[in-house]
């Protein structure tokens, strides 16, 4: 660490006390904000989500609800739209299948459906990711899922800083917003995370827009775009391809709705090669949406493109079937090699 | 004991909701015969129409005020007529314009209006959800409004329905769900898929009153509505009412009912809570001559609303790209804070 100086944020926080600090802040300011979900409360989040919230702001405000995802991710769209500003968790993202209508019939789509007359100001929180032998039902991101649906803004964290600052942003808007955490990356004792999303965070709140990927490593030689706990692995594999002589930036998109397609295309420009990695499925997905823009605006600059991304099967239990269909650090750096 | 101005209220209610029924039937089918094209004339797509339900929206809702939520199923006019929806812009949404409700983006299966917090969903029991939601945020802004979750006898084997009856008894919400029971869901009889006889019977299994309303008659409604509704304001958890109505015309305008038996159909035809709530209202010293004026000013606001809906413009092509959201996708902020953090990330 660097030594201490005037201005300079030294405080590093993991990514799930970053989240909650945006969270408790907001709770802090605003009486309409709440939060429901299961395990929310004396458990504090299986995940962390809600660690601490309860014993700041009660039972009432951090709400144990019933295992009844449909009833209580709607009730989060009947409370939003009466004004109040709801977070409701999905425990795991895999469980979407059981409240999907209320998430993409109704909070998705009333703004819409109401001419913008209606409003539907709530954060849709769900831990996402694999790669501790969690198996098919307990594994997914879905990103690609969320994104596909018209009427959500995305947002996909992968270090403690951006988490704040997203969080914050996620709250305040008027519109529903889907945050999606990675559980290896939130620093839970019980499921270590790799270096990269324990980082300094501002004591003060703060916003980062949506829309506005960040570029975490700059270099010449190629680009890798890439979200979640997949930054850290695409960074671990610059590191390595730099020892061979291949300079590699990696851009952490943040927020898949809004896209930020400038960021992407200005690399590309500058690289004219490109790697799409990607936690969930290879088909009909984020990588195969990010290599189309670039293709329908900057074909010219493209020399190479490579998708490393999910096997199109469910994911399985054991620790080498795992491992074989999930992209690893090493997939990205033999996928960089082939670009070059 | 119900007022004699509260019967003309619901009257006034019922009436201009069979009538508009009655008017944007001939209005659908505009175009759509000899060969019926559901997507041909004024109003496309399906249309859902509630001659028969009147009583259950006229008589629950006339005891809400605006600050209540209502939601209500695909069959949704007679509701959102009895809770004060504009109507002129209500029909300009079923005309698919500008000025509609939802500037022609949502239609009538999904009709809101904020002014009086009503709103209606296509998907079977997905509006309950929502309306313990709204329940919710009352109970914890500590006001004495109340949700209205209206569904129909063929949902109350749906998840949604259950989930809500229990999200709302465990936490007291002041939520009333009113199944009303018009003994098809679609094609299918009640009883081929539901084992209880009646839909409030489900109450039991969630520690609630269940009421039944067996005739559909206005009066009754009220009074089983006014209990629920009450308890609710008063913070005493929620209420199932259940309300027998019946469906005059098919499941969606189109449907032969071939499936349907003449005699149910008849049934349906010969009893008719709006004659009765003429009855009762002669029956409180209501003369003929204000009913005949009732009736009278309810056809000409129906016949108003769909005259100046289909006036209105049909909305530009391009207004199709907004809405889906009403902040900027950034959010609350276009631009990235400027931090120094140590290590130099960021």
């Amino acid at each position: 660490m660097a030594q201490t100086q005037e201005g300079v944020v030294e405080r590093e926080l993991t990514m799930s006390r970053a989240m909650v600090e945006a969270i408790a802040d907001e709770m802090r300011e605003d009486e309409e904000v709440f939060y429901m979900g299961e395990d929310v409360a004396d458990y504090g989040g299986i995940f962390d989500s809600t660690a601490g919230l309860r014993e700041e702001f009660g039972y009432d405000r951090i709400m144990d609800v019933p295992i009844s995802e449909t009833a209580y991710l709607g009730a989060a769209v009947g409370a939003a739209q009466a004004g109040m500003r709801p977070i409701a968790e999905l425990m795991f993202v895999d469980f979407f299948g059981v409240a999907m209508d209320q998430i993409y019939n109704q909070m998705a789509k009333n703004t819409y459906m109401s001419g913008g007359n209606v409003n539907v100001p709530m954060v849709l929180t769900a831990a996402v990711g694999g790669y501790y032998n969690d198996a098919a039902q307990h594994s997914q991101t879905l990103y690609g899922t969320f994104a596909h649906l018209p009427g959500m803004k995305v947002v996909v964290p992968s270090t403690a800083y951006d988490a704040k600052g997203l969080m914050h942003n996620a709250i305040r808007d008027d519109d529903p917003v889907v945050y999606m955490f990675h559980k290896r990356l939130m620093g839970i004792g019980w499921m270590p995370a790799p270096d990269g999303p324990k980082t300094p965070v501002p004591e003060t709140d703060y916003t980062i827009p949506f829309g506005s990927a960040d570029v975490k490593r700059e270099g010449a030689d190629v680009t890798i775009v890439t979200l979640g706990l997949h930054v850290h692995r695409a960074l671990e594999a610059a590191e390595s391809l730099a020892e061979d002589g291949v300079d590699a930036e990696v851009i952490d998109l943040r927020t898949l709705v809004p896209l930020d397609d400038e960021t992407i295309l200005e690399s590309v420009a500058k690289t004219g090669r490109l790697v799409v990695v990607d936690e969930d499925y290879r088909s009909f997905g984020v990588t195969g949406e990010i290599v189309a823009r670039v293709a329908e605006s900057s074909l010219a600059d493209l020399e190479a493109v490579e998708r490393v991304a999910a096997a199109d099967v469910p994911i399985p239990y054991a620790r080498s079937l795992e491992n074989e269909m999930l992209p690893a650090t090493e997939d990205i750096a033999s996928a960089v090699r082939e670009t070059q | 004991m119900v007022q004699v101005t509260e019967l003309q209220d619901m009257y006034a209610d019922m009436v201009t909701a069979r009538h508009y029924e009655e008017r944007l039937q001939e209005e659908y089918m505009e175009g759509k015969q000899p060969a019926f094209d559901i997507s041909a004339g004024p109003i496309p797509g399906e249309l859902h129409l509630a001659a028969g339900h009147e009583a259950s929206g006229a008589g629950v809702c006339q005891h809400l005020r605006d600050d209540d939520t209502v939601t209500a199923p695909h069959r949704p006019h007679h509701v959102a007529i009895a809770k004060g929806v504009d109507l002129k812009r209500m029909t300009a949404e079923i005309f698919g314009r500008e000025s509609g409700l939802g500037k022609g983006k949502g239609g009538h299966m999904h009709l809101f209006d904020p002014d009086v917090n009503f709103a209606c969903s296509g998907i079977i029991a997905e509006g309950c959800p929502p309306a313990a939601g709204a329940g919710l945020a009352a109970k914890k802004r500590n006001t004495d409004s109340v949700a209205v979750a209206f569904l129909g006898e063929g949902a109350i084997d749906q998840g949604a329905f259950l989930e809500s009856l229990n999200f709302a008894a465990v936490h007291e919400l002041p939520v009333v769900f009113v199944i009303e029971d018009n003994d098809w869901a679609i094609s299918m009889p009640k009883g081929r898929v539901t084992d209880v006889e009646n839909g409030s019977q489900r109450a039991g299994g969630f520690d609630m009153p269940g009421v039944r309303v067996d005739a559909d008659d206005a009066v009754d409604v009220y009074e089983a509505a006014r209990e629920a509704v009450g308890r609710a304001r008063d913070r005493n958890g929620p209420t199932l009412v259940e309300v027998q109505v019946h469906r005059r015309m098919g499941h969606f305008m189109g449907d032969a009912q071939g499936y349907r038996p003449d005699e149910d159909q008849e049934a349906a035809q010969a009893r008719d809570s709006i004659e009765r709530l003429e009855a009762d209202l002669r029956a409180a010293g209501v003369e003929d001559a204000t009913i005949d004026d009732l009736r009278e000013a309810a056809h000409e606001r129906v016949e108003a609303a769909i005259a100046w809906a289909k006036d209105q413009p049909k909305p530009d092509p391009t207004a199709a790209h907004e809405d889906a959201f009403v902040n900027p996708p950034s959010g609350v902020t276009d631009t990235e804070p400027e931090f120094e953090l140590a290590g130099g990330d960021d």
